[in-house]
């Protein structure tokens, strides 16, 4: 090892140092496998927390616990919608996201647009599809340019309840 | 040596040599853990329910502050459409952000193709997702160790250790990620995960009118979404890739991929 | 689309240079491109440069001593380019070094910091080899002078810094060297060679591309990088050799003080033998790598799996110009025969280097970008429109512009780098 022809080696081993001392600096105490190993879950693990703690914005209306969130509140309006009809339609869906509403009662942003209701009432011929079940018209010929809230009750559709 | 040591000596050699290959097989009860911890979260998409009426995308986009100008989404919904003359043509547009409104289908270049009432076969919505596989691709090829997937079962995105390398988007076989048009990393479904955490419903099951989506946590056998993995015919999207993924469909068509 | 998408605020990344067309899923874009496919293309003329400066140190081809010398100190002036493209890519550049600090190694892409840094020294420990005794005698020459103006005690302080500390020029010590030299090449060739293999295997594996996904890819990768990295040394070589001769007939520079400078005949002698021996590597080189991609298209072809549909429509039909035209027919096929016919001249190799160099190119582009033409759905295109006026940093640096820059800066650091380690040296000095 006398010989001078290592010395190159002698400043890439100093090179390597310096970046093993930076990498100690720089990577966090926490970044390493976890239970599924190197290849699924090499990660920063803390990484994990920022991920739970973001904040929630739809409060749960949804089908699978029909609109428990908004029937504490607005028991009579929840009772007013009929199961089989826009019963289904989670409140937030055309409310918008609720999750902080009963604290800060601000007016949420309700989506009354056509397009809203087009989502699902728009005809189209797919006989194999479920679509074909909801009743549907052409948005270019039925009542063109009226927001359907202005005949329609939707929270109970039924034709005989028309305004 | 005589014959009867010798042959007893070989017993022992044998015996001895194969005992530790067992024996050092050793058993990581972490890695039996992972094979089996509490929860394992599993999605299920019943493709005969869905009417794309995409508030799923709608409540995804706003739950996870992806901007709805920005073309691309975490979720969205496809539209098939087999004509009697045996054409097929499938779209998305906007990722159904704004559902389907309109009957004409989204050929790209601002073309459009308008089908014939009377010529359509068969039709169907099929909504999709990232599919959290349990052997993900895109995991397996993050330079830096930005993506994971957590013992919970949900593949997330380190969005302060990404680099933007663009390396899991291209190795994912669903097209699934993307680069997040603010943060500029990469993003993905993440099963919402902080409102499973908070034992909330993934905003996209929450705002389903249909049940066309559901989660549920696939290592508990008295689930209902398990029971209905379990019990029913399922598929899984591209399985030929063996990422082995974590959706699974009910009423897949083979030309869904 | 394109006006429509350039008016959005909200512009996702691979949007302003993709069209989609038919059925492509929401998120799919091209997310790698122009600089993507700068990044194999520069990594191998790395490589090739260095295989071909081997040739000489470990295989003694003793006529390549020149171009081998020259190809060393431009491999290295390429070196920090192959780093470049990537840096130009990246979504965060910032945290580029996270690949060398938690390298997850199940990724192909995160051997890249420790390989590249790898290959990095070793061609840097060959050069100080080479050059130790140069650096030795110009520091001692700068430090016998009297009067250092400020650029020389900066010359000074560089070279002595260069020499390591290693001021023992004595004819053992030299030999020392040479040994060294040999053993440091023979340790790059598999390390060049690793390098861009692996290349083609961040490619080759992504399951998820039908394209892209062969085990021929790697070697493919290897043999293309080969012949780009010598068709740019026997260019870059010829072309710097003609400004020499202008130099010397003119009595510029060095010509106009130092008599024992070669003249322009001594020049064009030692050119042309070089080219020639060289020009036949890259023969050798050209035929594995066209006979590796074709037999890839052709087992495509043959099998016709699932996805053989759409890459037919691809490679056959909407890539068809770009392929065959552009890439096999100018870019390998014309500078082949142009080689192989008798009566080779300097002249009409250099014509058929520069079309080999754009030949791989072509070739990049076409696995690169042809690899993302088409959509994971197998039903729909995407169109790649490389920006050129760019109208924010990203169409700058994803564009022709950032492409340029990238190729452009080789030969700017090969200037710099010259004047401390002349590619051209007489021949006392170094071995």
């Amino acid at each position: 090892m006398k010989s001078h022809v290592w010395r190159p080696l002698y400043v890439v081993i100093a090179f390597v140092v310096a970046l093993l001392v930076f990498r100690f600096f720089y990577v966090p105490n926490d970044f390493g496998s976890g239970k599924r190993g190197f290849m699924y879950s090499f990660h920063r693990k803390s990484n994990e927390m920022e991920w739970k703690n973001q904040p929630a914005k739809y409060g749960t209306s949804g089908r699978e616990r029909m609109h428990e969130y908004c029937s504490a509140c607005h028991g009579e309006i929840v009772k007013l919608r009929s199961e089989k009809l826009h019963g289904i339609i989670p409140c937030e869906d055309c409310h918008g996201p609720a999750m902080n509403h009963p604290e800060n009662p601000e007016k949420l942003n309700i989506d009354r647009s056509r397009d809203l209701c087009l989502r699902c009432h728009t005809d189209l011929p797919y006989t194999t599809s479920e679509r074909k079940r909801i009743p549907g018209i052409d948005p270019k010929t039925h009542n063109t340019g009226l927001e359907c809230v202005k005949c329609h009750n939707p929270h109970n559709p039924s034709l005989e309840g028309m305004k | 040596m005589e014959r009867r040591e010798f042959l007893k000596k070989c017993i022992m050699v044998v015996a001895g040599a194969s005992v530790p290959l067992s024996a050092l097989r050793l058993i990581d009860p972490e890695k039996v853990l992972a094979a089996n911890p509490d929860i394992q979260w599993a999605f299920l998409v019943d493709t005969n329910k869905c009417v794309g009426c995409g508030f799923c995308v709608k409540a995804c986009k706003t739950e996870n502050d992806i901007p709805f100008d920005a073309h691309v989404s975490r979720t969205w919904v496809e539209r098939y459409v087999y004509t009697k003359d045996d054409k097929r043509y499938v779209d998305s547009p906007d990722a159904a952000l704004y559902g389907f409104t309109e009957s004409r289908i989204d050929l790209g270049r601002g073309e459009f193709k308008e089908i014939d009432p009377d010529n359509v076969g068969k039709a169907f919505f099929v909504p999709k997702l990232c599919n959290h596989c349990s052997s993900p691709a895109c995991t397996q090829v993050c330079p830096v160790g930005a993506t994971y997937k957590t013992d919970d079962g949900v593949v997330l995105v380190d969005r302060k250790w990404c680099i933007g390398c663009g390396y899991c988007i291209m190795a994912c076989p669903y097209a699934a990620r993307f680069f997040h048009p603010v943060y500029h990393v990469a993003d993905k479904c993440t099963f919402c995960y902080h409102r499973l955490s908070k034992g909330l419903d993934s905003a996209c099951v929450n705002a389903c009118p249909f049940g066309a989506r559901k989660m549920g946590n696939i290592h508990d056998k008295n689930d209902p979404i398990t029971k209905i993995i379990m019990n029913e015919r399922v598929g899984v999207l591209k399985d030929e890739f063996g990422t082995k993924p974590q959706a699974f469909y009910i009423g897949l068509a083979q030309e869904v991929r | 689309m394109v006006g429509q998408i350039a008016q959005h605020a909200m512009e996702v990344h691979g949007e302003a240079w993709t069209i989609k067309e038919l059925f492509t899923l929401p998120n799919e874009y091209i997310y790698w491109s122009i600089q993507i496919v700068m990044y194999p293309l520069m990594t191998g003329l790395v490589a090739g440069a260095f295989v071909l400066s081997s040739l000489y140190h470990v295989f003694g081809v003793d006529k390549l001593k020149e171009i081998a010398r020259f190809s060393l100190v431009f491999s290295f002036a390429l070196l920090p380019v192959a780093m470049m493209p990537l840096m130009l890519h990246l979504q965060q550049p910032f945290r580029g070094i996270n690949v060398l600090m938690t390298p997850h190694f199940t990724s192909a892409i995160s051997a890249f910091g420790i390989v590249f840094l790898t290959y990095a020294s070793i061609v840097a420990t060959e050069i100080w080899l080479v050059y130790r005794k140069y650096f030795v005698q110009t520091a001692q020459g700068l430090m016998a002078m009297k009067n250092r103006g400020f650029v020389d005690s900066f010359r000074m302080m560089i070279f002595q810094a260069l020499t390591l500390g290693a001021w023992d020029i004595s004819h053992e010590a030299v030999e020392k060297d040479h040994k060294a030299c040999k053993i440091m090449a023979g340790l790059g060739i598999p390390v060049a060679c690793f390098l861009h293999g692996y290349a083609g295997f961040i490619f080759g594996s992504v399951k998820a591309n039908a394209l892209w996904m062969t085990p021929l890819m790697p070697v493919i990768f290897i043999c293309s990088a080969v012949v780009s990295g010598v068709a740019l040394c026997i260019l870059t070589y010829v072309v710097v050799q003609e400004i020499r001769k202008y130099m010397a007939k003119s009595k510029m520079s060095r010509w106009a003080k130092d008599a024992s400078a070669p003249d322009a005949e001594e020049l064009e002698a030692s050119k042309h033998a070089e080219v020639m021996i060289s020009s036949n590597y890259l023969l050798y080189f050209m035929i594995a790598a066209m006979t590796l991609e074709i037999l890839d298209l052709i087992f495509r072809g043959y099998t016709q799996v699932k996805s053989w549909d759409i890459l037919r429509e691809v490679i056959m039909e909407r890539d068809f110009v770009k392929i065959f035209v552009l890439q096999y027919a100018i870019g390998n096929v014309l500078p082949f025969i142009m080689m192989i016919l008798p009566g080779r001249t300097v002249r009409r190799t250099t014509i058929a280097t520069v079309l080999v160099l754009f030949g791989v190119f072509m070739m990049r582009y076409n696995v690169v970008i042809g690899g993302q033409a088409f959509s994971l759905s197998f039903a729909g295109f995407m169109d790649y429109h490389l920006p050129i006026i760019p109208h924010n940093f990203e169409t700058f640096k994803e564009g022709l512009f950032g492409a340029l820059t990238v190729a452009v800066t080789p030969f700017v650091l090969f200037y710099f780098i010259n004047m401390f380690i002349p590619a051209f040296l007489k021949e006392d000095s170094t071995h």
